[in-house]
């Protein structure tokens, strides 16, 4: 970062200043209902600039320190070490990978292995050249978004396409590894489209790990649209440095009989901002989301979702779980929407956390909101210490304090890990967790 | 003198609750503690087990000639105090194999015993859970999560079997089980006793003492203990109750602090 | 629903609002609109000390940079505050001495409603403060209360009478500062009602206070002081109405409440401003600022039935400001046709071992919107502090809404800070269960209901708590459908 203390411009001028000269070189190029999308993504803006805190959706994120952050799109991938890339495999898992660095595919570190027929996976700069009216349903700006989803769809650099074709199963996962290089301070902005056609499945694992301890914004975007009977499992993990400002929002369709699973886990990172907006717009559609944030030092996890039950008998499930400590501060905010008429609406929302310093903050907002009375939804939310009894219980079995209260808080938090169908991915992150929980200590007997 | 309870006393949230007991346990010996409800019983046990909450206001104990109350409560069972709770606590997300294993080795460390490796510590579980009639499965499931009243009692009597105290404490371990499973129980109990070994039964009923025979008997009442005798002292309790004790001891029927 | 049981519950519903009359009387008013000269004339007409005149100036300053709040889950036409009258008062000669020189109609009026205020038709063991529209018209057993030390007075007279306490304590909980519309109710509030017990005192009878707004076109802009002094004790009941107009009535007050060491304050509130119709014309704006400051050891209980206005924008609220504090919120809120609701609480914890609770009913009928709103917020300072917030919503019919917008923040890690929500519809099972035993069908959702709200009336002083019953009943005829 310059030294010099010279007044900066402020950052939506110098954005767009960076836009204009910018986007004759952006992906898509050329492609007059692509750069319609851009200019009033970036339209929306400037004249949204980025949240205020009295934004209500923004009320426990300082986005200070994100606009410090804001900045145009690096031109191409920085370089990284292979080996940073080998340390993010989990272990027993055969994944088709994609590696993409500062905002930019890396055919050099990506592994895609042999897909099967019917499934379509490439970076979203080459569909763009390639087959742009296949992805232009899905690049849309959501109505009302936010700065930092308009900042996104007007600079996307990049990200990856998924298709999955009809009845069309992919039985590897794709994991998508997003890094950043020792580069400058330049923003990534990154979406991806994730389309299943009916009765297809898939399982997508996005990894977050940015190697350098760079002050940056990751900023992505994701589109999935789930058509009837297709189900995707969906994890994201993050576990990047403490330089790292994480702000991502996926957009969830799904259809009739629909399946969408996700894991939203949250280790690393200086601050993160997750939003996931699901709309159940077809019967008997399932959405389940679990999250898992564990965190300390200064970092802020701001989680955000919103499940929007447009149509009778969808089933929502969700849990999330904080773990705070050190100075940390984690906010919860689920919305659960039952519109007219979405009769036999059966939703669930849950958010726990446990505070384990002096200094840590949780907030906690769960939100429901119905218009239709043949529902069953409920939600909770607590905020609290380790309960007393079962400390006593397990010291009265021998263990000492500092370990029983390490398991309490293990156990707090695994429960949303069991529900991982892949078994490598769970394991790693429970022993991630042990080992951050733990300090190494029995690590093997817990899990 | 294994334990040694002098004029104890104790209140709970500013309530006296044992108004002096004076108790001497031995190695080898089995005391049953006996009493209406609300006489102090549980509250003695888990003083004993140093739970928080209980605020001693008078009088010693002593463990191995150690002051007990001093002790933090891991310390207490790895110097081989063990309490079988009256209600079990449930601790989803921690299996019970990890909680025995960490037990096991938390113990045999402070005794300056090498930690057991997995293999052998599966073989010692493996041969303990069949003393209880229990699966195997359930060494895999969270500690007491979904457990029945019945199987929560064999799997504290299982950590027992397992963790070999030197003075266990069985907090109305026969309270909430049929026959069969009081039976299974009352075996494990009774597997583990040896000249070594003290243990201290709470019970309201004589019949768990038909399958393990104490030396002593001791009635609670009102926070003290009114009564001691041998074995024949819980049979006349059963054919006559608790009225009559009480009143020889000037309580009269149905007195005494509720606990 | 079945179509006959509907029927049943159609007819039941066409039941009018019995309060939605109007008195006769001649009264005496400002012009509408709202200046420094209005305000000053207010003042002089209360004959106010200069204190409370710069005060009243001051707010309405800092109202005029504020801005209406819209985070509510409540839609409405904007109001024009120009057009609104901020003072109505039924002509009198001289204030009256006793209650033999109030205006007989005025008496009828109340006497209608259900709260005589003759000596000897007084509900017994309830002293009244009787309010319509901009003024306080008669207090009940003032002389009794006297006895014991207590102050219960219309606000005016506690200007006049007890100046030191009224300027030691005004804005003391909810400072003119606080938000758009107790700034506005600071600059032109007109009457309401002054309590104080003094140390050791416990009361010896319910205080309450009946609202009445009669006069078009006119705001009613109360405020309510209670000072319970150290380890004393209060319980004060409010009950509210006003006649059935097209238009839109606002009523913007104000409760504060002080409860000094070891002391404590039930609160009950029974609103049945009128609604509004069926199409949603008409009715009571009903934005109010009810807070309680809570020293060390002390209890502030609120309790609410809210079934009347058109719109509800209330959050009482507790500041759990001295060690060992206990806040309580009991509500039961209902909105039918196109009534709109958004109520909660706020408890704000910062004393150590502060504890609060937190029931909320929500019945959402007809067109209702139904929101509750509440903030438990667990400063660093609040040791051990605790909540436990239960919040249910029963909705009747498929063209209402009912949402729960909870706030928790927790900054002290000894808190234990629980929410838990539910909603629910009362299912054709549970009511042909009960028509199956002998019950009709109106009566079966009356119970239904009623056993829904039932930890919260349980709160309610036995007088009140058989009014809201049947109030209840009321405001849900015609609702299932």
């Amino acid at each position: 970062m310059s030294a010099q203390p010279q007044p900066r411009p402020d950052p939506a001028e110098r954005l767009a200043a960076a836009f204009r000269e910018r986007r004759a070189r952006l992906p898509g190029a050329g492609l007059a209902w692509l750069e319609a999308l851009r200019e009033q993504a970036l339209e929306r803006f400037r004249a949204a600039g980025l949240p205020a805190r009295g934004d209500e959706d923004w009320k426990y994120t300082d986005v200070r320190a994100l606009a410090r952050r804001l900045a145009p799109p690096a031109a191409g991938p920085g370089p990284v070490a292979e080996d940073a890339v080998r340390a993010l495999a989990f272990e027993g898992l055969e994944a088709h990978r994609i590696v993409l660095v500062d905002g930019f595919l890396v055919p050099g570190l990506s592994a895609l292995g042999a897909l099967p027929e019917g499934v379509t996976v490439m970076g979203l700069a080459e569909a763009l050249a390639r087959e742009p009216q296949a992805l232009a349903p899905w690049l849309r700006l959501p109505e009302g978004a936010d700065g930092f989803t308009a900042l996104n769809l007007a600079f996307m650099t990049d990200g990856v396409w998924l298709r999955v074709a009809d009845g069309v199963a992919l039985e590897r996962p794709l994991q998508i590894v997003h890094l950043r290089s020792a580069a400058p301070e330049a923003g990534a902005h990154l979406r991806h489209v994730l389309t299943l056609g009916a009765g297809a499945r898939a399982t997508v694992i996005e990894t977050h790990a940015a190697t350098a301890e760079a002050d940056v914004l990751d900023n992505l975007g994701c589109t999935v649209a789930l058509a009837a009977g297709a189900a995707l499992d969906h994890y994201v993990v993050r576990e990047s440095g403490a330089g790292l400002c994480h702000v991502g929002r996926i957009d969830v369709r799904q259809e009739a009989g629909s399946r969408y699973v996700s894991h939203n886990v949250t280790l690393g990172g200086r601050l993160t901002r997750s939003a996931i907006q699901v709309e159940l717009a077809g019967e008997g559609a399932e959405t389940h989301l679990y999250g898992a944030y564990v965190v300390g030092g200064r970092q802020q996890v701001d989680n955000h979702t919103r499940i929007e039950h447009r149509t009778a008998g969808a089933v929502s499930r969700e849990l999330y779980k904080g773990v705070l400590d050190g100075r940390a501060r984690g906010a919860f905010t689920g919305r659960v929407v039952v519109h007219p008429g979405a009769q036999r609406t059966d939703a669930e929302q849950a958010n726990h956390n446990l505070l384990l310093s002096e200094d840590a903050e949780a907030d906690s907002r769960p939100q429901l909101e119905i218009y239709a009375d043949d529902v069953k939804c409920s939600h909770g939310s607590t905020v609290g210490e380790l309960d007393e009894t079962s400390l006593f219980y397990l010291r009265s079995r021998g263990i000492d304090a500092e370990l029983a209260r390490s398991l309490l808080v293990y156990a707090f938090a695994s429960d949303v890990l069991e529900r991982m169908a892949l078994e490598p991915v769970r394991v790693q992150l429970e022993r991630r967790l042990t080992a951050v929980l733990l300090a190494g200590r029995e690590a093997e007997g817990v899990i | 003198m294994l334990l040694e309870i002098r004029n104890l006393h104790v209140s709970v949230e500013g309530k006296p609750i044992l108004r002096g007991i004076d108790l001497a346990v031995d190695a080898g010996e089995v005391h049953a503690i006996m009493g209406p409800n609300g006489s102090g019983k549980s509250t003695l046990a888990n003083v004993l087990a140093g739970r928080e909450g209980y605020e001693v206001t008078e009088g010693e104990v002593l463990y191995k000639g150690r002051n007990l109350l001093e002790m933090a409560p891991e310390e207490r069972a790895r110097e081989g105090v063990f309490l079988a709770f009256q209600y079990p606590v449930e601790i989803p997300g921690v299996s019970n194999v990890y909680l025995l294993k960490a037990a096991v080795n938390a113990v045999r460390k402070h005794r300056g015993l090498p930690e057991l490796d997995a293999m052998d510590f599966l073989k010692l579980v493996k041969e303990k859970i069949r003393l209880v009639r229990m699966d195997e499965q359930f060494l895999y499931r969270s500690v007491n999560e979904g457990f029945s009243g019945g199987e929560k009692k064999r799997n504290e009597v299982l950590q027992m079997t397992v963790l070999e105290p030197t003075l266990a404490i069985l907090d109305e371990t026969d309270s909430g089980l049929d026959i069969d499973a009081l039976r299974i129980v009352s075996e494990g109990v009774n597997s583990l006793r040896s000249p070594e070994r003290a243990f201290l039964v709470v019970t309201h009923y004589q019949r768990l003492l038909d399958y393990i025979v104490p030396d002593k008997v001791h009635v609670l009442a009102g926070g003290r203990i009114v009564r001691s005798g041998d074995r024949t002292l819980a049979l006349e309790l059963e054919k006559r109750g608790y009225g009559w004790v009480l009143e020889e001891a000037g309580l009269g029927a149905g007195a005494g602090p509720a606990a | 629903m079945s179509s006959r049981s509907q029927q049943n519950i159609d007819a039941l519903l066409k039941r009018r609002y019995e309060a939605g009359f109007v008195t006769e009387v001649e009264e005496e008013t400002v012009p509408p609109g709202l200046n420094e000269d209005i305000i000053r004339l207010i003042s002089a007409k209360k004959e106010e000390p200069e204190f409370l005149l710069e005060w009243r100036l001051k707010a309405y300053r800092h109202w005029l940079t504020m801005r209406e709040p819209r985070w509510a889950h409540v839609r409405y036409e904007p109001i024009d505050y120009q057009a609104i009258r901020y003072y109505a008062a039924p002509k009198q000669k001289e204030r009256p001495k006793s209650l033999e020189e109030v205006d007989p109609k005025l008496l009828e009026t109340y006497e209608k409603l259900g709260i005589p205020l003759r000596e000897q038709e007084r509900l017994a063991g309830v002293a009244v403060d009787a309010v319509f529209d901009s003024v306080s018209v008669a207090t009940t057993f003032k002389e009794k209360l006297a006895e014991h030390g207590v102050i219960f007075c219309s606000f005016s007279e506690a200007v006049r009478e007890h100046p030191d306490l009224v300027e030691k304590y005004l804005g003391s909980v909810v400072p003119y500062t606080d938000n758009f519309f107790a700034a506005l109710n600071s600059a032109v509030f007109s009457d309401g009602s002054f309590v104080y017990v003094p140390p050791g005192v416990r009361c010896p009878m319910e205080l309450s206070t009946y609202f009445r707004i009669n006069a078009a076109n006119t705001g009613q802009f109360e405020r309510t002081l209670i000072v319970a002094d150290e380890g004393s004790y209060v319980s004060y009941l409010e009950g509210c109405t006003a006649p059935m107009r097209d238009e839109n009535q606002l009523h913007a007050a104000v409760v504060e409440l002080v409860a000094l060491k070891g002391a404590e304050i039930k609160y009950s509130t029974v609103q049945n401003w009128y609604p509004g119709d069926e199409e949603g014309r008409g009715g009571i704006y009903n934005f109010v600022t009810k807070r309680g400051l809570c020293a060390e050891d002390a209890k502030i209980s609120w309790t609410q039935v809210e079934t009347g206005s058109a719109i509800t924008w209330k959050y009482p609220s507790v500041i759990l400001e001295g060690d060992n504090s206990v806040g309580e919120f009991y509500s039961v809120a209902l909105t039918n046709n196109r009534q709109q609701a958004d109520t909660g609480t706020k408890m704000v914890h910062i004393g150590k071992n502060t504890r609060s609770t937190i029931i909320s009913k929500g019945i959402s009928a007809g067109r209702g919107q139904n929101a509750y709103r509440g903030l438990v917020r667990v400063a660093k300072s609040a040791e051990g502090a605790r909540n436990y917030t239960q919040c249910d919503s029963l909705l009747i019919g498929d063209r209402c809404g009912a949402h729960t917008f909870p706030y928790i923040e927790v900054r002290n890690r000894t808190a234990q800070v629980e929410h838990e929500a539910t909603t629910s519809k009362i299912s054709e099972d549970q009511l042909f269960y009960l028509m199956q035993r002998g019950l009709s069908a109106e009566d079966a959702v009356s119970m239904i209901v009623n056993g829904f709200c039932k930890e919260v009336f349980k709160e309610l002083p036995m007088e009140f708590a058989v009014e809201a019953q049947k109030l209840l009943g009321v405001s849900l005829e015609g609702a299932v459908g």
